[in-house]
């Protein structure tokens, strides 16, 4: 029988194989290859590209060696999200490899963060970390770690240590038996066009009846859209027409699926797929099962929800 | 941990239990009676009725109650007639005793009451001392009385033999009536009851101690209850200075009771050789002027409650000092209180009656924290409502003649609820203007005169305003409770509602409610005017509202086992929530969490995706390069060379990948040697196994290599803390198993062991292990550790195992992996429970004689020390002997142990001419020294993927060895109970490995040892050392018909056995193994023993016929160790004997069982060869094939 153990390894192991172009727009002294690459779902992407940037710096002038940066069909690619979340949210349902594209110049100021070195990302994933474990344990967990311990995380996620990264990580997954789970959950929503950039809120992964909550029951709290559609049509084979396959349009198409939801007949078909670390977990999954196994390292649930592919 | 009940009675009468695992009070559906009281111990509950009888409800056990009456028929020979029944006038009876003295025929025996049942005819022992004896059972000796032996001689004058017969208790699970032996012209009946004091002595076993108290305040002893006579035989009058009204008794020695003026008595001299104790002293009352209406004590505690309901704790109460030093006043206010097992604390609220349990009783902690209010619904509010109804009825109505009225009128009732129920609306009925509230019962303290007085003047007052019927409390339809409530005038009477009509008229419930005031008023007054007891009363105040919970009156915990870890589910749950709650739990544990849908779902897809995002992309480059990782830790290591000692070092793990990605490591010890810097190191895919090694000095666990293990010699390191040898030994367990490519739970083939301290071990064999001629030597084996603390672990190769632990608890594998220190990845989550384990410490007191002193503890110079081990080399005092490991607590102080091989007198001492001798339990002129033993009880809580079998306790089991792709849907499955019954599980498979109950198979005498067969083949060793084999088991007859008594090896008693697929082989108490010989379909039983080793604590025999066994003094180039691992090599089907040993991990294991293991060996095939040729090889041929995959004759 297979053991939930072996969910974990599952997902720490998740790879997606991406194909890295050089953005045309960059010039470059001789043609540049593409560079092919298997990235860690969970990993982010300036964490480990740096194959990438030594690949591509060897056919670039060297003054034009800044800050490198990645997009994928118009998209810029957000490092501080999850690879697997960049890749569920713009380009499951895609053919693989993934293939983004590298750019060097034109920072999108307005869209990415800047990461100069590997401490941004440090700091950003023990923030993440924190703020987790706030909303699982009051950060009583995380607070009782040593200087050494959040090390020991942040080691494992960057050398890919499972061991080195679990056996520091299972602490902040403990919670009282009594209690039936974490306080919160730590999760995040995300739409691949909203007005924010994902959907966080404090959720309880029991109800105050004592009534374990399953991912269905979020979905209903924060985006019931997703959840109708797929109540009523599971199997039915999405039929919604798709104008575009580029992020823009899908994000339209969203919109409008959402606002046709509050009238949403029997008949409607599925228009979403709730998509965690690139699979679609039944909707009576529970919640707190979920946020111990499926979390990203950074403790959080990251739920991609997008539109269905119309084939 | 097993599911236990509390008690409780409702101020109806009712009696409901709650199960520790339960969620609401489940009626006791076979009383039709009310009762007054309970009380409560594990294997019982007593109770007094209403009819002032007392009852006796005994659970019913998977283990029948019985008890073998036995009669010796004696007879002379004499030249005429040979052999006859003709003795001489001054021989013994006919049919005698044992000793000859009493004459009792077999017509003689009576059973001692209804309850009782023969289980058949008398018959013939023909066991005479372990040993068969002809036929008739015939035992001769010269002449009356005389050693008897089994053989006839010239000289033999007289003969006797032993009948035997059975009876059965048959009154389990129901209610008994004990009957009143009453004859005093004055009805004197009991008004309170307790039961108590099983740890007292285990001596007869399941003793018990009953103490009762009449209205006329005197106090009653019931004599002789004990596991073979659950009634006792009669009431003794303990006589009492003063009007007693309430007494209790603790589980220990402890006996309080409360006397009519508020003060307390304490008996004293309550002992192993007196249950009843000696004498009475008085305790005070807590506060001056307010007398104590209660008392409640467990072993180490005393609670009481005052007349003002004042809850008071008294301090400083043990077995030495009955009487305490102080009282404590607690908070809450309490009609009556109760302590239960491990002096958990239960009571019953003033105000609202509901029942109460104390938080945070703990060892440490006698007193708790705080009440919490036990708010569980009961099993059918519906038929409370309407059996209250009839109970309010039969208030009144005390005695006799009424039990069976009663009974019916609740049946009645119940239907009606039910009629009642389908029909519907009920007519609204007019509103009065002042309407009188709905009344219930008040129980008050039988003690309480003065109150019961102001009751009953109540009671009798309330004739002349308009009477207030009380209403059936509708639950389920608030609306037409309201109503209900509303109309003082509703009443249900079995008489009148009766009738097919549903619907209700005015002028009935008026006629009823005539009845009822007019009946039971007058009884109750008559009753109370008879007697000072009242046990309900109409009161005037506490009117009965519709979402009020419960009132109870009496609760009972003696029965009930809360521990620290025990999850109840008792509290803070409405009836809805709870229900739903209770329906969620049972869901879940139906259809288990790794079978539920999106789990399957999660699992199916995961294993998609990587298909499908990276099966056809391994060629490309990982993104992060693998790299090493090192963890660095200060240890102590134990020298390898002389001298020998603890030295600090550096330890280091460095853990990388390997070509194939699977993960290696090396050790690193770096220690300093002459101010030089030196390193020892260790491959970690080389460490066959890692022991903990806890003492109280230091956290210590030693690695063995294949190497090490040959020398006897491990590698040793202590940790600073435990949590740090735990952290090293968890993630140097992961590393091992990583090398080795095993993860996730044991497979169905393991093979499993279990040290000294407990500790499981689990080995995942290879084809090549029992491989021939060439096997896997054992000390490669790589052995992993398993959560759980076991004594005996048992296994098939389906995938059922089993263990007992060393307090005799049976738990089943789930299927698990990891558990105790083991936590995170080296642990599966799911099916991890908390496992406890209780033994005993034991020290000897030892004493010399001299000529004007007698004994004392002034021994020689040479003696060994006056506390001490076993062996008297080491000092143990009481109190610098501590707990085996830190993982034990104490959970019991020291006791003198009776219980010792040999006997003791009435003291416990044991008698002996010198140190070391043997010991005998009497004194005689010959002795100059003696000992005593001392016990005390520790306790181990851990985890492991271990689940417990309740309720019997086992000393040893056995499972069907099956082949490796047998599909037995029936595993048959022995066990012997820690009192000697034989056992039968039914119901395992391998999807239930626990199965679903026992089937006792009846015997004759007690057993140690049983052992299945591949085809069935049962064979068991008796506790007088005998074997047996039992007749026609299969699997469509799982239980065998009879038992075949085989002759030990001459002058052995043996002590376990073990049966393979065909092969028997025993180990007798002086450590030998024997072989049986001439075992043959045919004639299953065999011909004779064989000798085949020394030095053999146990042996394991599997399903291939593979012997293993744990064997002491086994040399090793460094070290000598005993209780190790060993295999028998050269087992084959022709030659089950073997011929040499294979020395595998040791020293200090205790079992193995290899009886999973079916993994047939790769056979070479040499085609010149035929079978003949095979047959008759030579033994230790090296490069013979084997041809024949079955055994002859099987």
């Amino acid at each position: 029988m297979a053991d939930d153990k072996d969910v974990l390894r599952d997902v720490w192991f998740g790879r997606i194989p991406a194909c890295f172009t050089l953005s045309p727009e960059e010039t470059t002294e001789r043609e540049a290859e593409p560079y092919y690459l298997l990235l860690p779902r969970v990993s982010y992407l300036t964490l480990v590209t740096d194959k990438v940037k030594k690949h591509f710096l060897r056919v670039m002038k060297a003054e034009d060696s800044t800050e490198m940066w990645f997009e994928y069909e118009g998209t810029p690619l957000k490092w501080h999200y999850p690879i697997g979340v960049l890749f569920d949210l713009h380009a499951s349902n895609t053919a693989l490899p993934w293939n983004v594209t590298v750019h060097f110049k034109n920072f999108p100021e307005h869209d990415l963060l800047h990461c100069t070195s590997n401490s941004v990302i440090e700091a950003h994933f023990m923030s993440c970390i924190k703020e987790a474990d706030a909303l699982k344990h009051k950060g009583q967990v995380i607070n009782d770690m040593q200087k050494k311990d959040h090390k020991q995380l942040w080691m494992g996620l960057q050398n890919d240590k499972f061991d080195q990264f679990w056996a520091m990580n299972r602490k902040l997954m403990e919670y009282p038996t009594d209690e039936g789970g974490f306080r919160y959950i730590p999760f995040r929503m995300y739409q691949t066009m909203g007005e924010r950039p994902f959907i966080q809120k404090l959720f309880r992964p029991v109800s105050p009846e004592g009534h374990t909550l399953t991912l269905g029951d979020l979905l209903k709290e924060l985006f019931p859209a997703a959840i109708c559609a797929e109540e009523h049509s599971c199997d039915l084979v999405a039929t919604l027409p798709r104008p575009g396959t580029g992020s823009q349009t899908a994000g339209r198409n969203s919109d409008q699926a959402q606002r046709v939801e509050y009238g949403a007949s029997i008949d409607e078909p599925k228009r979403f797929q709730v998509m965690i670390h690139g699979i679609e977990p039944l909707l009576e999954t529970p919640i707190q099962w979920l946020s111990e196994h499926l979390s990203h390292p950074d403790n959080f649930l990251h739920i991609s929800i997008i539109p269905a592919p119309s084939d | 941990m097993p599911s236990s009940l509390l008690w409780a009675v409702d101020v109806y009468g009712r009696v409901y239990s709650l199960s520790t695992a339960g969620q609401q009070w489940e009626h006791c559906r076979d009383a039709h009676l009310e009762f007054k009281r309970v009380t409560a111990v594990q294997q019982c509950c007593w109770s007094i009725a209403c009819d002032h009888n007392i009852y006796l409800y005994v659970h019913a056990s998977e283990v029948p109650i019985r008890y073998q009456e036995e009669t010796y028929e004696n007879q002379r020979w004499n030249p005429v007639d040979g052999f006859s029944d003709r003795l001489l006038p001054s021989d013994r009876w006919q049919w005698s005793d044992i000793t000859g003295l009493k004459h009792q025929p077999l017509g003689d025996f009576q059973l001692p009451s209804e309850n009782w049942e023969w289980e058949a005819d008398w018959y013939i022992d023909e066991n005479f001392g372990g040993e068969p004896t002809e036929k008739g059972g015939w035992t001769y000796a010269i002449d009356f009385p005389a050693t008897y032996t089994k053989d006839k001689k010239w000289n033999s004058c007289v003969r006797r033999r032993r009948w035997i017969r059975y009876r059965r208790y048959k009154a389990q699970d129901t209610w008994v009536k004990i009957p009143s032996e009453q004859t005093e012209s004055l009805p004197d009946p009991f008004n309170d009851i307790t039961c108590g004091g099983w740890e007292i002595t285990e001596e007869p076993r399941g003793c018990l101690a009953l103490w009762a108290v009449s209205l006329q305040g005197k106090v009653w002893f019931r004599c002789d209850i004990n596991h073979h006579n659950p009634e006792g035989s009669v009431w003794e009058e303990v006589p009492v200075p003063g009007e007693v009204v309430q007494i209790s008794c603790g589980p220990g020695d402890l006996v309080w009771a409360v006397l009519w003026e508020g003060h307390l008595l304490v008996r004293e001299g309550v002992g192993r050789d007196c249950l009843k104790g000696s004498s009475w002293v008085t305790v005070e009352s807590p506060s001056p002027g307010v007398g104590v209406v209660h008392v409640a004590v467990g072993v180490n505690v005393v609670w009481a409650v005052t007349k003002d309901h004042k809850v008071w704790f008294r301090r400083g109460v043990n077995s030495h000092n009955p009487c305490g030093s102080g009282w404590i006043g607690m908070v809450g206010e309490m009609v009556m209180i109760n302590v239960g097992l491990s002096d958990q604390v239960w009571a019953i609220g003033f105000e609202d009656r509901a029942v109460y349990f104390r938080q945070g009783v703990t060892a440490s902690e006698l007193s708790g924290k705080a009440w919490k209010v036990v708010s569980v619904p009961r099993d059918s509010e519906r038929s409370h409502s309407s059996a209250s109804a009839s109970s309010l009825q039969s208030a009144g109505c005390f005695f006799g003649g009424e039990v069976r009225l009663q009974s019916q009128a609740s049946m009645l009732s119940d239907a009606d609820a039910e009629t009642e129920r389908a029909g519907g609306e009920v007519v609204p009925t007019p509103e009065i203007g002042d309407a009188p509230k709905p009344r219930i019962p008040k129980v008050t303290s039988d003690s309480f005169i003065s109150e019961l007085v102001s009751d009953r003047e109540g009671q009798i007052s309330r004739r002349d305003v308009p009477p207030a019927g009380p209403s059936i409390p509708e639950e389920d339809h608030p609306e037409k409770e309201l109503e209900d409530r509303a109309s003082p005038a509703q009443v249900l009477s079995p008489s009148q509602s009766g009738g097919v009509d549903p619907q209700w008229s005015n002028v009935d419930l008026e006629e009823a409610q005539t009845h009822l005031t007019s009946g039971p008023g007058g009884d109750a007054a008559e009753t109370s005017s008879l007697s000072s007891v009242a046990t309900y009363n109409l009161a005037l105040e506490e009117p009965y509202g519709l979402d009020e919970p419960p009132k109870w009156a009496w609760v009972s915990g003696g029965g009930c086992l809360v521990e620290c870890h025990t999850q109840l589910n008792w509290f803070n749950s409405s009836t809805s929530t709870a229900l739903n709650s209770s329906m969620q739990a049972m869901s879940l544990s139906i259809t288990p969490a790794q079978t539920a849908a999106w789990r399957k779902q999660i699992f199916e897809q995961l294993s998609e995706r990587s298909k499908r995002e990276m099966e056809n992309f391994m060629h490309y480059e990982q993104a992060i390069e693998q790299s090493v990782w090192v963890k660095k830790g200060t240890m102590q290591w134990w020298r390898d060379w002389k001298p020998h000692k603890w030295v600090d070092v550096q330890f280091a793990l460095e853990q990388f990948s390997g070509v194939e990605g699977n993960k290696d490591g090396i050790l690193f010890i770096y220690y300093t040697f002459n101010d030089e810097k030196k390193y020892l190191h260790m491959f970690i895919n080389e460490v066959t196994i890692l022991v903990p090694v806890l003492n109280d000095s230091k956290h210590t666990f030693a690695i063995y290599t294949a190497e090490r293990t040959k020398q006897r010699w491990p590698m040793r390191l202590a940790a600073a803390t435990e949590l740090e040898m735990h952290d090293w030994l968890a993630l140097l367990s992961v590393s091992c198993c990583d090398s080795r490519g095993i993860q996730g739970p044991p497979s169905k083939q393991a093979i499993w062991s279990v040290t000294c301290k407990g500790d499981i071990f689990v080995s995942e064999p290879t084809k090549e292990l029992e491989a021939s001629p060439y096997p896997t030597p054992c000390a490669q084996m790589f052995w992993r550790q398993v959560g759980g603390h076991l004594r005996i672990i048992e296994s098939n190769s389906l995938g059922v195992v089993w263990g007992i632990g060393y307090d005799h608890t049976a738990w089943v594998h789930t299927g698990g992996y990891g558990g105790g220190f083991f936590q995170g990845l080296a642990s599966s989550t799911d099916n991890i429970y908390t496992q406890t384990d209780v033994k005993s410490v034991y020290i000897y007191e030892n004493q010399r004689w001299n000529p004007v002193t007698g004994y004392t503890n002034r021994g020689l110079p040479t003696d060994r020390y006056m506390w001490s081990n076993a062996s008297g080399l080491k000092e143990c005092t009481k109190n610098n002997t501590k707990p085996p490991s830190p993982n034990w607590t104490w959970v019991s102080d020291w006791t003198i142990d009776y219980a010792v091989p040999g006997g003791t007198d009435r003291e416990g001492w044991q008698y002996a001419a010198d140190f070391p001798a043997s010991y005998h339990g009497n004194k005689t002129l010959k002795d100059f020294v003696r000992r005593r033993r001392w016990a005390r009880k520790c306790k181990l809580t851990t985890t492991g993927p271990w689940q417990e079998v309740p309720p019997i306790p086992l000393s040893d089991i056995t499972i069907l060895p099956c082949g490796p792709k047998s599909t037995v849907e029936q595993v048959s499955l022995w066990a012997i109970s820690n009192k000697g019954d034989i056992l039968c599980r039914l119901g395992v498979t391998s999807l239930t490995p626990g199965g679903s109950s026992w089937l006792h198979v009846g015997t004759d005498q007690p057993f140690k040892s049983i052992s299945i067969g591949a085809v069935h083949q049962v064979w068991a060793i008796a506790k007088d050392g005998s074997a047996f084999y039992r007749g026609s088991v299969s699997a469509q007859n799982p239980a065998g018909d009879c038992w075949y008594h085989i002759p030990s090896p001459t002058g052995q008693k043996l002590k376990q056995v073990s049966v393979g697929r065909t092969s028997v082989y025993t180990v007798d108490e002086n450590g030998n193994l024997w072989y049986r010989h001439g075992v043959t379909p045919s004639y299953p039983q065999g011909s004779s023993w064989e000798h085949i080793s020394n030095n053999v604590r146990k042996v394991s025999v599997g399903p291939l016929d593979q012997v293993w066994v744990i064997a002491d003094k086994v040399q090793g180039s460094h070290s000598l160790s005993c209780g190790t691992v060993c295999r028998r090599l050269g087992v084959l089907p022709m030659e089950p004997k073997g011929h040499s040993w294979d020395y595998g991990i040791g020293g200090g294991w205790d079992h193995i069982t290899v009886r999973g293991n079916a993994m047939e060996a790769p056979r070479i095939v040499m085609p010149s060869l035929t079978d003949n040729q095979t047959a008759t090889r030579p033994l230790q041929t090296s490069n013979q094939p084997e041809m024949n995959g079955n055994p002859v004759g099987c």
